[in-house]
């Protein structure tokens, strides 16, 4: 197991690197450059200020500067804001996107598993029918404009919650349900084609046949084997979701990591974009890892026996 | 106290289907009596699983209609349990054993812990005591290493081993009746004799009485004492496994007698299938469903089913050349010699 976990990180590690790799060079195909109003700028001017930020340097070696800065930990400086560093703004900007999102998640994943094992059971009834419909919806509609309706009927006509903006915990109520219908219809939707399937399986006529309560048989014989696929669908949807969401947290105001990333890209802000995407992917391969560790948890006959190869 | 433990009595089971509804089981009636095995043997599609399952109530309510007739379990009529009833009854006094031991384990569960679930449920026990329990059936159904196996998972077992840990859970709380669901279907021949064998041990050693449900004609031979032929959703024949072997009355059983290889038979004669396929159960006619198939058939098979017929006390059969007024025929010779050798040898 440890080997595997070691083999495994080494493999991150090498992902991470051909990332970095692969958008420091795309960046460079960005139009414009960080500077606001160069046109305004002296040509001399632009020297010193490319000069300043080692931008005057050809680009493998501003390449080499930036991958030995990040072995170091550093994630550089914003282009945009004085004195400030990457790190620090990812920071102080990931506490809005992670709250909302993991809220998202969380009422996502609860209400998506009731809604998945209700229309399982009463599989062909209304309920099952009505239950396909939302996933369908929410499967289809993109957020925003659930994020829109919640905001004007919810927030500016009922005025129930905030309608927008960041000042406490009530704030995050709306565009976190905004979020969550993606996650209720996806884990609803996997939830009830496993559920089905599973119910087919001998295994479930083995442990009614043992005089198991028909509850028991659910929870502990059926829904445990459902979750499975559903770990490696939801993995993925957690990172992107957590990790700030363009539209929505722009719609409500949210002064989270995805509006500071659609900032930086408009304005050429590189190391910034460098820092996000790093961070954004850095998460993604993680999760990806802990998916597959769980999923070895969920179900035996996936366990990683790493060395011990008798299993 | 009875000599009979089950009893089932003109059985109607029908499903619902999008096409129209399946008449699967229709008029079937069978006694088991205490500590005996009865074999139910027909070919696929005969309504032998579906008569299993409608004992133990195992079919999906939904689309399943259990139209006439009573199960009697200990002289209680079983469809008129509730479902909380039923589980009572479900593992503690009737246990089943499926077809396919590949399946029929929960691949997310420890095995002992599958075993242990059914003793906690019907056996005040401590967590430890239901352990010990486990571990010594399966020590009883042979599995080597039963400690440190109670701790493996089912992927981790051959299939006959899994069949051993399904027997395990279904003899966990010394059921009276044990249903097993063709049993050995899925597995290797060497190993459906030790299933077979350890089946015919345990049922010595507990006194369980036995339905097993096969469309293996060996199998019978080496377990049953009593067999009914299923065709089409009914029992078409019933007797002692003699009767059936030696002086079997309806032509679908001389068909399955006849398309049974037999050991001193020349290779080079070929086996006898019986011509043509099962009916469709969800579009009969109104005559004896074998009719279409029958080499002996007659004008009254396609219009009347024919009335069960007593062939002697223990031997009954449902066919019209049972008529007095049928033409006498003469058997085909379908013994072949040899497996009726067998069971007089063993």
């Amino acid at each position: 197991m440890l080997r595997y976990i070691l083999q495994r990180s080494g493999y991150m590690i090498v992902t991470l690197f051909i990332i970095v790799t692969i958008t420091f060079f795309l960046m460079q195909l960005l139009p414009g450059t960080p500077f606001s109003n160069p046109d305004k700028l002296s040509e001399r001017q632009l020297e010193l200020m490319e000069e300043k930020y080692g931008l005057d340097k050809p680009v493998p070696v501003q390449y080499i500067t930036y991958i030995g800065n990040l072995l170091q930990g550093d994630l550089g400086l914003s282009f945009q804001y004085e004195g400030r560093t990457v790190g620090s703004m990812i920071g102080e900007r990931i506490g809005p996107s992670a709250l909302i999102g993991g809220q998202a998640v969380v009422i996502g994943l609860l209400l998506g598993v009731v809604l998945g094992v209700i229309s399982a059971l009463k599989h062909n009834s209304f309920l099952d029918y009505g239950s396909v419909f939302i996933a369908v919806l929410g499967m289809s509609i993109p957020s925003f404009v659930f994020a829109a309706l919640l905001q004007y009927y919810i927030g500016v006509r009922l005025e129930w919650l905030p309608a927008a903006l960041w000042k406490d915990y009530s704030h995050s109520f709306l565009p976190s349900i905004a979020l969550s219908v993606l996650v209720i219809a996806t884990v609803a939707r996997f939830i009830r084609t496993e559920m089905l399937e599973v119910l087919g399986q001998d295994y479930v006529n083995t442990a009614r046949a043992k005089g198991i309560g028909e509850v028991v048989v659910i929870l502990k014989h059926v829904l445990r084997n459902a979750l499975i696929p559903v770990v490696t669908v939801l993995g993925p949807l957690a990172v992107s979701i957590m990790t700030g969401t363009l539209v929505v947290e722009k719609i409500f105001a949210v002064p989270g990591l995805g509006e500071q990333f659609t900032l930086s890209i408009l304005v050429n802000d590189y190391s910034v974009i460098m820092g996000i995407t790093l961070f954004y992917s850095a998460l993604f391969i993680f999760i990806v890892f802990v998916v597959d560790i769980l999923y070895g948890v969920l179900d035996p006959r996936i366990r990683i026996t790493g060395g011990k190869n008798d299993g | 106290m009875t000599d009979t433990i089950l009893s089932v009595d003109n059985l109607d089971v029908s499903f619902q289907t999008y096409n129209g509804v399946i008449k699967a089981v229709r008029g079937v009636d069978f006694d088991l009596k205490r500590g005996e095995t009865l074999a139910i043997v027909g070919e696929s599609g005969s309504g032998k699983s579906v008569t299993a399952k409608s004992i133990m109530q195992l079919l999906p309510k939904k689309t399943t209609m259990i139209d006439e007739g009573s199960i009697t379990y200990e002289n209680e009529n079983l469809l008129n349990y509730s479902r909380k009833e039923m589980e009572k009854i479900r593992g503690k006094e009737i246990s089943m054993v499926f077809q396919d031991p590949m399946t029929s384990l929960n691949p997310t569960m420890k095995v002992g812990k599958q075993v242990v679930e059914g003793i906690r449920k019907h056996q005040s026990l401590t967590k430890k005591e239901a352990y010990n329990r486990a571990q010594e059936l399966l020590e009883l159904v042979g599995i080597p290493n039963a400690k440190e196996r109670m701790d493996a998972y089912p992927h981790e077992f051959s299939g006959g081993m899994r069949q051993r840990v399904v027997i395990a859970i279904a003899l966990a709380c010394n059921p009276k009746v044990l249903i097993a669901d063709e049993p050995t279907t899925a597995l290797d021949v060497t190993i459906q004799a030790q299933i077979l064998d350890l089946m015919k041990d345990l049922q010595k050693k507990t006194g369980t009485s036995i339905i097993i449900i096969t469309h293996d004609l060996g199998v019978v031979v080496n377990m049953a004492s009593r067999i009914a032929v299923m065709y089409a959703g009914e029992i078409v024949e019933t007797g002692t496994l003699e009767e059936i072997f030696y002086n079997p009355q309806h032509p679908y059983t001389w068909g399955l007698l006849q398309s049974m290889p037999k050991m001193h038979q020349d290779r080079s004669v070929p086996l006898i299938p019986i011509k043509g396929s099962p009916p469709d159960v969800s579009n009969l006619h109104d005559g004896c469903p074998f009719a279409a198939r029958c080499p002996y058939v007659m004008k009254v098979c396609h219009d009347h089913v024919p009335d069960k017929e007593q062939v002697s006390e223990t031997h009954s059969v449902s066919c019209w050349l049972q008529d007095e007024r049928a033409p006498r025929i003469k058997q085909p010779d379908f013994t072949g010699g040899d497996h009726v050798v067998q069971t007089k040898t063993r």
